[in-house]
């Protein structure tokens, strides 16, 4: 199933934190979908609104600097977004997104536009973009990323290994 | 461990002796944690998580402490209820909690005397690589992360590729270390160091005093690094002894271990730096922005609210005025240095000089509390990130100076050269 793409009009690369959601939110609301409605609201009014569930967030390089606010990837996925399509992501970001669960891909988005209908084909390693025929190559997933994201996150994978950090590829 | 072959940088040494296997750059391990923290913006989610583990227990509660700094005291219900709820946690496990008017967690931890020289240390906000500057591995962590090393005193750590920074010269009187590691920014850019560990070196470092060092190790981060390390020198050990009666540990690199890249400066010459809005790699030359009107100044934060910088900003203020169309805002980084300030009479020469005094704590910083800026308005700060919003308001633009181009540019009510206060300083 396809979904569409969202690219931010002003901001390309280096989308920090704050930007994502602001100080001003992060630090008085604790309901995840109260905070997605102030997602990008320094940057763009109501982008909460244009997003439908499955849809993608696309951006440039060093997607997620800044902050370490675990606020950012739960308030994108709380707004119903299916994953990041970025060049490159900051490390706290990257970590923060894995632990909730949140799919972060790595590829070259010069060949994603804003709208652009979007597929993914994870054992591929493709995403293929319908609106433009392309089907682009993204960076596999590392190892132990992707049994932390088939537990759903940190906290069910923890579970499951009952307290054991088991990392062994 | 087995006789050394392999050559090694500071990060992997400590992330070695942390995971007990030799380690190398790009390598996944599971490494034991010194000491964690949280505060108010990050630790309502580190709570949830923490409980939905399931462990019921804190792995070590004696290395754990928790900091009400962002948003204090409280300035809504909504900020109310989380500062409770941590509160309520610290409580039920006896777990250490800094409540209002103590000061900045990043302050409060160099000062405490619970880390130490080769620790690993991780906490739930960015500045926590601050403590590099101790020759400590302290990397800023989520939430969720946090959380995992509250119940089990570990986590996993990708041990990160090291870029040296060599830092060399004299540096002239009015520029500071704050301009150096704006440079330093500049160059790099905020992306330039992502994932990797920084180690800084060089006469200029040795020369400077830990507060001028904290400074840089903040600043890391906003190039996107893991960790900024420093060795232990004789004022590192110093700082340490007198505030913990443990033995510290120094680590130094390998002579020949494996540099990602090795970056050098020349300081002798350098100008004041300042970030110009709304990016922290975006700096300029003090000359190429002096002029532009400033409403709001902010002296302080974990970046430069030290009893150094008060220093600095008192010298160039003392027995002069604010400028009257300025605001001059200033919060010491901690109760220690509050205390150090009102003895030596730089909170005396603040007031004289018209500024307003804020309880220790991040202050304005972080925009959810003392000094929102207005529409349009221009504010200089000391702080280290001067996105678009940071300080409350997305309509306003900030720029990031030292200590000593924020205190002249509050007497002129636009970006000042601190450097036409030489005297001043280098008395």
């Amino acid at each position: 199933m396809s979904n569409l793409a969202h690219r931010l009009k002003k901001l390309q690369n280096n989308v920090n934190t704050d930007y994502i959601i602001s100080g001003r939110y992060k630090f008085r609301i604790r309901d995840a979908r109260e905070l997605a409605k102030y997602v990008f609201a320094d940057l763009e009014k109501d982008f909460y609104k244009k997003v439908a569930r499955g849809d993608f967030l696309v951006s440039g390089e060093n997607f997620g600097c800044g902050s370490s606010r675990e606020q950012a990837p739960q308030a994108l996925k709380a707004a119903g977004l299916r994953a990041v399509v970025a060049k490159s992501f900051a490390r706290i970001f990257y970590r923060n997104a894995l632990n909730l669960g949140l799919l972060l891909l790595e590829c070259n988005t010069n060949y994603i536009d804003d709208h652009d209908e979007l597929e993914l084909d994870l054992g591929r390693n493709i995403i293929k973009n319908k609106s433009k025929g392309l089907n682009i190559a993204c960076k596999p997933i590392a190892p132990l990323a992707k049994k932390i994201l088939a537990e759903g996150g940190m906290v069910e994978y923890f579970k499951k290994h009952k307290g054991q950090l088991e990392i062994e590829a | 461990m087995a006789a050394k072959i392999v050559k090694q940088t500071i990060a992997e040494k400590i992330l070695s002796a942390h995971a007990q296997k030799e380690l190398r750059a790009g390598e996944i391990a599971i490494c034991e944690v010194d000491f964690c923290l949280g505060q108010d913006g990050t630790s309502s989610l580190i709570i949830e998580n923490f409980e939905k583990l399931g462990t019921g227990k804190v792995f070590n509660a004696s290395q754990f402490t928790m900091f009400i700094d962002h948003s204090a005291p409280s300035p809504n219900t909504g900020v109310s209820a989380i500062h409770k709820l941590m509160r309520g946690f610290a409580a039920k496990h006896s777990v250490k909690i800094s409540d209002i008017g103590r000061g900045i967690c990043h302050q409060l931890m160099i000062e405490s005397g619970s880390i130490t020289c080769g620790n690993l240390v991780v906490g739930a906000d960015s500045h926590t690589c601050t403590y590099g500057a101790l020759n400590i591995f302290s990397t800023g962590v989520g939430s969720t992360d946090l959380a995992i090393s509250l119940a089990s005193g570990k986590n996993w750590f990708r041990v990160p590729e090291t870029i040296k920074i060599v830092i060399k010269g004299k540096l002239p009187v009015g520029v500071y270390s704050k301009d150096v590691i704006l440079r330093i920014i500049k160059t790099i850019t905020s992306k330039g160091a992502n994932y990797k560990a920084l180690e800084f070196c060089g006469d200029t470092i040795g020369r400077m005093s830990l507060d001028a060092r904290f400074t840089i190790a903040n600043m890391s981060v906003e190039m996107g690094a893991k960790c900024g390390i420093f060795e232990a020198d004789k004022k590192v050990l110093d700082w340490i002894t007198r505030r913990t009666k443990r033995k510290p540990s120094p680590v130094t690199a390998d002579e020949g271990s494996s540099y990602e890249g090795v970056k050098e400066y020349h300081v002798s010459s350098m100008t004041p730096q300042v970030a110009m809005p709304h990016e922290v790699d975006n700096v300029a030359s003090i000359g190429d922005v002096e002029g532009t009107r400033i409403d709001e100044v902010f002296i302080g934060t974990c970046t430069n609210g030290r009893l150094e910088d008060l220093e600095v900003a008192a010298r160039i203020l003392k027995n002069n005025k604010v400028h009257p169309e300025t605001r001059l805002m200033v919060a010491p980084a901690s109760r220690e240095v509050f205390l150090s300030a009102v003895k030596k009479g730089y909170v005396e020469t603040f007031i004289d000089a018209g500024a307003a005094l804020l309880g220790p704590g991040c202050g304005p910083c972080v925009g959810t509390h003392n000094g929102v800026p207005a529409d349009g308005e221009n504010v200089i700060s000391t702080a280290n990130r001067n996105f678009k919003g940071r300080m409350g308001n997305p309509n306003a633009n900030i720029f990031l100076a030292s200590p000593a181009t924020c205190a002249a540019s509050a007497l002129e009510g636009k970006i000042s050269d601190p450097r036409a206060f030489s005297r001043r300083l280098s008395q």
